[in-house]
């Protein structure tokens, strides 16, 4: 794909660290606001793509390998079984939540019914929507780089 | 119409007879039926997990080992993609 | 009969995602029917769990009056969507890269010459 004109390329430029923001706000309040792991990532990997058809697959291909991205995407899934295998580790099953009720980093337990939003709480769930997040927006940016720059070589041999 | 598209209709139609006489037959919109787990997973949302959202709290922390099944499928899907688009290094 | 309308139009998307996927020639179509037939499949989960006047099941600034369990959609079929949801990316991005590789192969979309092992 060739690049946009000058217009388009100026207003994505704007566009994107408003963009990114948001995401990462959804990813990281998922525990109190409607969201979440899966729902920021979609909307960072959007952003990406954007950037994407505003300066053209060549140029984009040549500043950043897939090979990075895909070790990227590596690195999100790694931390999530991490977190899982220490739950086995301190409180005898898979997946369980040592820190909520504990006064370690997120262990506070909020009050039963209709209360303020405070971050502190959660247990162990920002840690897994953090890992989720970062292996939803690579994954995503990888699949539309490879096939957009895949359908603008001639020769693909 | 050839013989085939006929019989490709025929057999759509006797479909969606039985699709819309089943849909029929559900309960009404509006008024589930089982809802033990739901009520348990509602009122005990906030002692057991600690948060305020419930849908997070199912998906991640009462249900996590359908998302590690969900991480499988996506990081199949970019070793796919990757491994149809490779190129032959010169 | 009107008062399940959600249910009847979900068997209408199934529908039109079939008639797509038998009765077109070009690939694309077809890529785009089992689409659809996958939007009809997550809106018929999501519908599952509806409450008359519920509220969503999030604890953070609540409408004052509301009782718990009663007055809440159930929230065990929106965890269930969002996996489906995921598993629709995964099996869109697997065929348009095939369908790319075949035109590619063969220089054409239309199924009816797509029969034979080309060398």
């Amino acid at each position: 794909m060739s690049e946009m004109s000058k217009i388009v390329r100026t207003v994505s430029n704007m566009l994107f660290p408003f963009i990114v923001l948001f995401g990462i706000y959804v990813i990281a309040h998922g525990h109190l606001t409607p969201g979440g792991g899966f729902q920021g990532g979609a909307v960072v990997a959007s952003g990406c793509a954007m950037i994407l058809v505003a300066y053209g697959s060549g140029w984009v291909f040549g500043k950043i390998k897939e090979k990075r991205l895909s070790a990227f995407e590596s690195l999100g899934a790694v931390m999530f079984i991490g977190v899982a295998l220490l739950g086995l580790a301190f409180s005898g099953v898979f997946f369980g939540n040592f820190l909520a009720g504990s006064n370690l980093l997120f262990g506070v337990t909020p009050a039963v019914g209709s209360t303020l939003a405070d971050i502190n709480t959660g247990g162990v769930l920002p840690l897994m929507n953090f890992a989720v997040g970062i292996k939803v927006i690579a994954g995503l940016f990888v699949i539309v780089l490879v096939m957009a720059y895949a359908s603008s070589v001639k020769e693909w041999k | 119409m050839s013989f085939r598209n006929m019989v490709a209709v025929i057999l759509l139609s006797l479909l969606a007879v039985f699709f819309i006489f089943s849909v029929l037959l559900i309960h009404p919109f509006g008024a589930p039926n089982q809802t033990q787990m739901d009520d348990h997973m509602i009122e005990h949302t906030q002692d057991e997990t600690g948060t305020n959202n419930g849908v997070t709290s199912i998906v991640f922390d009462y249900r996590g080992f359908d998302t590690l099944g969900e991480a499988t499928i996506l990081f199949t899907a970019v070793a796919g993609v990757m491994m149809i688009f490779r190129r032959a290094k010169k | 009969m009107i008062l399940n309308f959600p249910f009847i139009a979900v068997v209408a998307m199934v529908f039109i995602g079939l008639f797509a996927v038998l009765f077109k020639r070009n690939l694309i179509k077809m890529v785009i029917g089992i689409s659809i037939i996958e939007s009809g499949v997550n809106l018929f989960l999501i519908t599952l769990g509806y409450r008359e006047g519920g509220v969503a099941p999030i604890y953070t600034g609540l409408p004052a009056g509301t009782t718990y369990p009663e007055g809440m959609v159930m929230p065990v079929p929106q965890a269930l969507t969002l996996t489906s949801i995921v598993i629709g990316v995964a099996v869109l991005a697997l065929m348009l890269s095939l369908t790319m590789h075949i035109y590619r192969h063969y220089g054409t979309l239309d199924v009816r010459k797509i029969r034979r092992l080309k060398e």
